[in-house]
Formats: structure tokens, sequence, C-alpha cells
């Protein structure tokens, strides 16, 4: 039996995501969601009771009658059924979470509700590219690479152009790049491997060590400097590291201010719900969104497959364009 | 049911029969016996099968011996029934438990064998059987096995059953969460309504608490529903002999459901510390209790450290906590770590002076995460003025209280989808 509870639920079940703001572990992101959806989910009214027919005894008949009882059909409902006594109908939902951000980075984090955990392993299993903005800075170097660390060692920065800072990063790339094909598991010199390449297909299968397929410098004001890289089995620390590792390139050192994740698989800041729409009505709005979104590209094949052709360069310049969509608002609002 | 007995009776007779034919030379007198009951009309032998159908069932794989046991001692019941003459079925069905139990026996050979079988069925004697017909007055001294479970896990099975537990319900309160306590829900089981609970719950509605929060105080405190009442009384008339109005008594008592709970003697120890450590007039504790009767009840040892935070951490001055305390009693009993989060931010990050904290001690108060991203929106806009002495100032009651949508239309001058696209790049 479906009572509306079950049914919204039903709703609810799929993906969505949420951006994580910076300082909170993902974990309380996760319970404070489910609790928002538990409540959202037992606020329905509750279902009227069933009831039951029993036979009373009248006490004042016993007086009356010698033979001492007469019992009275009532129809009575029943309380084991009652909410108070039941208690909710949903005590736990099974909210899982994409890949992880730990506490220190904020940005778009995927979770799923229900059946959705299936479609999430899915979703993991077909390597998914991920997109972050490292905000880097110049000058000092922490013990665990983050701005708030403990200052092990401070330099100076005047020497850095932007012109080396990207010979860098090139440096860096081609070496990533020399990584992927290593751990892609094809044989390089196959016809498979050339189309493969071809559609941007080339990727390691299941684990791998952290590989970054794309990283541009997208701002640059010493001591101040902004990446976006793009990367696949990363975790956060080791973006960190990234970043510390430029510094000690450029002979200086930097440390990370700020891991940003903006897009994760499919999902991109746009989608993503902040804490304040962390909310049964707005997750399920969310996830509708998501599917339909799902279900239109499933009826235009030629369009999936054009991100696939087209090279990555002018994918990766999309997403920054959405960033300063809201930057261009704020200017307006001055 | 009938048509199986019959078709038991059948084979019994038949079994009977081809075993007495059998073997009647090699036994005694009791054959013998046998023999000459088996001449009894055919009417009543059927009868007599009958009867002894539901013995028989179970027993139909016994030796000879016992066979002949049983036979004998149909034809004991036999002798017996034929004296009376049956008139209808349904007081031979209801015979068939006397033989066992009466002495009276035509026979001298069947007297052990009856004995016998006495002990072979002993429990069948002792029950009435199915189709017996009962009055009225049997009928209700007989005791109903009742459907409840002498285990549970959940107090679901005995809601409909038990009085108490219908009655809390019908008044609100939350069984499912009790039932989760060690104790709670066999305390609540063992209870009696009209004895236990009525007299609290008028002790309750007698001071003035309301309808609606009677389970509210239960689902969160059942132990008052075995509190002493005279306690309770006693308990009542200190907090008004401390000069607490009888409206501040209810309100305190349905707010903090562990008030009542509390002896004389730790309310007075409670009262007199909260005056002592925050110096305060005996008016102005009043006032904090009544506003946070939470305080009486909840451990002292929280609230010692967060004053020695604000002390020592922070550096307020004395006057400053007092101050801060009269305003939001609620900072005694906040998380500690938060607390300290927050002030971090206020002071070091917004370089707000202390005398503005003072000054606006709500702002201890909110949540971390809003403060932060209200303060970095600003920021961003380059409004981040909280100096009251400057023009665009924005003070801080103003930027933790008011709600997100006035928020951004009057002190960031911006719209609620530049604050959200904001957030999203923190």
């Amino acid at each position: 039996m479906t009572t509306p509870t079950v049914r919204m639920f039903r709703r609810l079940e799929g993906l969505f995501c949420v951006y994580k703001p910076p300082g909170v572990h993902w974990k309380l992101t996760r319970d404070s969601i489910e609790t928002n959806l538990l409540k959202g989910l037992n606020a329905a009214p509750a279902q009227p009771l069933p009831q039951e027919v029993r036979f009373l005894e009248q006490p004042n008949s016993v007086a009356e009658a010698p033979k001492g009882l007469t019992l009275s059909a009532a129809s009575l409902p029943v309380l084991s059924k009652h909410h108070l006594v039941t208690g909710p109908e949903f005590q736990r939902i099974r909210v899982g979470v994409g890949h992880r951000l730990d506490a220190f980075s904020s940005g778009v984090l995927v979770l799923a509700v229900g059946n959705g955990n299936k479609a999430l392993q899915n979703l993991y299993n077909s390597q998914a590219t991920r997109d972050y903005t490292l905000e880097g800075e110049f000058g000092t170097a922490t013990d665990d690479f983050s701005h708030t660390g403990r200052v092990v060692e401070r330099s100076t920065y005047g020497h850095i152009t932007q012109d080396k800072l990207e010979r860098v990063l090139a440096m860096l790339q081609g070496a990533n790049n020399k990584a992927l094909l290593m751990y892609s598991n094809v044989d390089m010199r196959s016809q498979e491997a050339y189309e493969m390449a071809v559609h941007g297909l080339l990727g390691p299968e299941g684990k791998s060590v952290p590989i970054l397929t794309d990283l541009r410098c997208i701002h640059f004001e010493p001591p101040n400097f902004t990446l976006e890289v793009r990367c696949l089995n990363e975790t956060q620390k080791y973006l960190r590291k990234v970043v510390h590792e430029i510094g000690l390139e450029l002979h200086s050192t930097a440390v990370c201010k700020g891991v940003r994740r903006t897009r994760d698989g499919p999902f991109n800041l746009q989608d993503a719900l902040t804490h304040h729409h962390w909310t049964a009505s707005d997750v399920m709005r969310a996830i509708r969104q998501y599917h339909t979104s799902k279900k239109n590209k499933k009826h235009s094949p030629e369009q999936i497959k054009d991100p696939g052709l087209q090279p990555p360069e002018e994918n990766i310049t999309a997403c920054p364009q959405n960033d300063t969509n809201w930057e261009e608002a704020a200017h307006r609002v001055k | 049911m009938a048509s199986s007995c019959a078709q038991l009776c059948l084979r019994c007779r038949s079994l009977l029969s081809s075993k007495t034919s059998t073997l009647t030379w090699q036994q005694s007198t009791q054959i013998r016996h046998c023999t000459a009951v088996s001449r009894v009309p055919n009417k009543i032998l059927n009868g007599s099968s009958f009867i002894s159908g539901n013995h028989t069932t179970t027993r139909a794989r016994q030796i000879w011996k016992q066979q002949t046991c049983y036979y004998s001692d149909f034809s004991t019941k036999h002798l017996e029934t034929e004296a009376k003459e049956y008139k209808h079925t349904e007081e031979l069905l209801r015979t068939d438990v006397v033989p066992y139990k009466s002495p009276l026996l035509p026979i001298r050979d069947a007297a052990p064998v009856t004995e016998n079988q006495m002990s072979l069925d002993l429990d069948a004697a002792a029950e009435f059987s199915a189709l017996e017909e009962i009055s009225n007055e049997e009928a209700v001294a007989l005791s109903v096995p009742t459907a409840l479970p002498p285990a549970s896990t959940s107090l679901r099975d005995y809601v409909d059953k038990s009085e108490t537990l219908t009655k809390l319900v019908q008044l609100g309160v939350n069984l499912w969460k009790l039932e989760q306590r060690p104790n709670v829900g066999s305390m609540l089981l063992r209870l009696n309504f009209n004895t236990d609970v009525a007299p609290r719950l008028l002790f309750l509605k007698g001071i003035g608490v309301e309808d609606s929060r009677l389970g509210y105080i239960i689902s969160h405190n059942p132990f008052i529903l075995i509190e002493n009442l005279e306690n309770l009384q006693a308990r009542v008339n200190y907090l008004k002999s401390k000069k607490f109005s009888s409206e501040t008594v209810v309100s305190m008592v349905s707010r903090a459901p562990y008030l009542l709970n509390f002896s004389v003697k730790r309310l007075d120890n409670r009262l007199g510390f909260y005056q002592q450590q925050l110096n305060l007039s005996a008016s102005s504790t009043r006032n904090i209790i009544a506003r946070l009767p939470r305080l009486l009840c909840s451990s002292l040892e929280p609230v010692k450290e967060n004053l020695k935070v604000c002390e020592i951490e922070f550096g307020f001055k004395e006057n400053e906590i007092q101050h801060i305390v009269i305003a939001v009693p609620k900072v005694l009993t906040a998380n500690k770590k938060k607390l300290i989060q927050i002030f971090d931010f206020l002071h070091n990050t917004m370089k707000v002076p202390h005398h503005l904290i003072v000054k606006f001690p709500q702002v201890l108060n909110t949540r971390y995460l809003r403060v932060k991203e209200r303060h970095l929106f600003l920021q961003y806009l380059g409004k981040d003025q909280y100096d009251p002495t400057q023009p665009n100032y924005i003070s801080l009651d103003r930027l933790v209280s008011l709600p997100d949508e006035t928020f951004c239309t009057e002190l960031a001058l911006a719209t609620m989808e530049d604050f959200c696209l904001f957030q999203k790049t923190l």
C-alpha cells in the first residue's frame, strides 16, 4: 500500500548536487540534508486510523442484571497504528555521497537519495572528470599546503611572471598526459587507441594516481593566482600539493587559499543548491530537473556526441563563462 | 469435524473387531468379557465407538493389550450409558468424560483397566470438550488467554489493550520516542491510569498548564508520572515563594519538563549558583530563569565553562558578561566551540570591538555560516562598515537578525540571486 509519504519519497529518489560551503565536513552536509528530507517527508498529514470493532463491557448493567454482563459493540480506531505510537514512517533515508570534498574545500557535492545510489555508482564507474578552481598565493609555504597551516617557509615572489607560471603549468600537464596514456591500458600503436584518443575517451580504468587532464591559469596578480584544473581520481589534498609544487618549481613557495569544485561529471554550479535550499521541495525540483535534462540528452543523441568530438579546450572555456556570469551581475549591481 | 470423527470410529471399530476375532482364544476373562460385550446391540456399539473416537486417535498403534483395555473401557461406558438411555448425541458426547471420573463401574475386571486409562488420559479428562454447552456464568468465568505478548520491544503491541497507554496517546504523548529510552516502556505499562496518571495530570492542570502542553511534558519527562504528588506541590510552592508569578511557573514547567523532578534543595542550589556566579540581583536572576528555565535543569559544568571562556578567552569584563547574559541567556548553554568560533570571526576577521559585541549580544547567538556569508558579501560589495561613528554604518543586530530577502534589499542593496551566486563562489 502506498501512502502519500511513500509516493513523495519516490519523487525524491535520484541524483542532485549541493554547494558545500567551506569549513563544513561533508558528513555534516549529508546528515543535515537527510534530516531536512526526513522533516519534509514526515510533515505530510497522517493517514486516518483504521477502525476496528470491539466489544466493550458496560459496567452499569452489571448491577441491573443478575447474569452480570452486557457487551456493546463499538467501532474504535486502532491506536497501535497511530503515528505517535509507530513513529514517523521514514526514520532514515539512504543518502549517498559522490566524490568527497574535505572540510577545507567547497563546491559541488553530488548526493543520491534512495535508488539514486545505483546511478551514483554508475556515474563514478564511468570515470567522470571534475573541474576545480584553485586559489594560490606565493610567498609562504605551510605544512598542510593551505593558508591556515603552520608556516614553514617564506620566500620572495617578485621574479615570477605569468609567462614563467604558464611554462611550469605546461610542463606539469605534459607529465600528466604521459601518466594518462600509461594508465589507460591500451596499446598506443593500435587503431583502438587512436579512436579513443579522437573521442577523448582515453583514461585510466578504475583506480589510478590522480591525473590532471587540463591545467590553466585564469588569473594572475602576484602574489595571488587562480588555476583551473580538470582532473581524475584526485583528492583535494593532492590539488593543494600541486599548488605547493608549482611554487617550488618557480623557485618560490606557494600555499593554496581555496579549493573549489565547479563541476562534477554532469553537475555544475548552476544546478547546485546552496544551504538555504536544502529542503525537500527544492531537492525534489533539482532531481526532476536532472531527470528531464538526462531524458533530453537521450532523445537527441547527436548532441551528446558533440562535446566528445570537440577539442577539450572549448569544453573548459564554457565553464569559466558560467562562473563569471555572476561576477558580471555583481558589477551591474555596483 | 463430524465426518472425520465418524471415519475414525469406523476405523477403530474394524480394528477392534479384527483383533478380537484373531486373538480371542488366547485371552483370559477379559477377552471373554469383551466378546460378551460385543453382543450388545449394534446401535449402542456404534455410539460407544463414536464416544471413544477421540481417545483412540492418538493411540491407534498401541499393542493389543491396551486395545483390549480400551475395549473393556468402552464396554463399561456402554453398560453405564445403556442404563441412562441416551436421548440425543449431544448428551452422549458430553458423557464421554464422565466414565473416567465415576468409580461406579459395574464390572470388577475392568477396575484396574480404568485406572490405567486414567493415567493415560489425565490431560484429556481435565479439559472441557469443545462441543459441550456451557452456561453464561461459566462463559464469563472462563479466563480467555489474552493476545498480549509477554515481552515485546515496542509499546505498539500493548497500546490497544492498556488504558493508560490509550489515554496517553490521546493526550499526544510521543510513545515511540519514549519506548526507546531504557525502562520507560515497562514503567508506563505498569502505571494505572486512574490511580497514578490522572492525579498528576489533574495537578498539572491545577497549576494552569494548558492541555496542549501536557503531551509535550510527558513526552519529554515521563518520570513526572511516578513523582510524589506532595513533592510536586512543594516544588511549585518553592518556586512561588521565590516570587515567580504563577503564570511564570506555568510557562517554566511547560517549557522545561524536568523542572518539577528536581528536589527543592537542588532547585535552591541552582538558583543560588546563577545569582552568585553572575553577581545578579534577585529580580534579574528571576528574569533569566523565567526566560530560559532549561538553565535550572541542565548541567552546570558547561555553564561554568562558558563563563570562563567569556571572561578569559574573550576578555569581557564582569559587568559586560552580566549584560550579555541578561540580554541573551542562551549564551550560557551554547556550545563552547561554536561560541569561540563566532567570536573569533567577529573580533578578528570583522574587527568588531568588544563594546559593540556587548551592545548587540544577539550576534553571539547566531549561526557562524550566516554571519560569515553575509560579512563576505558585504565585504565584496565594499559595504562592511560596522563602526557607528562612520557613514554607511551597518549595525550588527541588523546584520544577523534580518531574514535573507530583507538583508539583500536593505543592507546589501542587491538581489537575492546575486547573494545566491555569491555563496557559490565561496
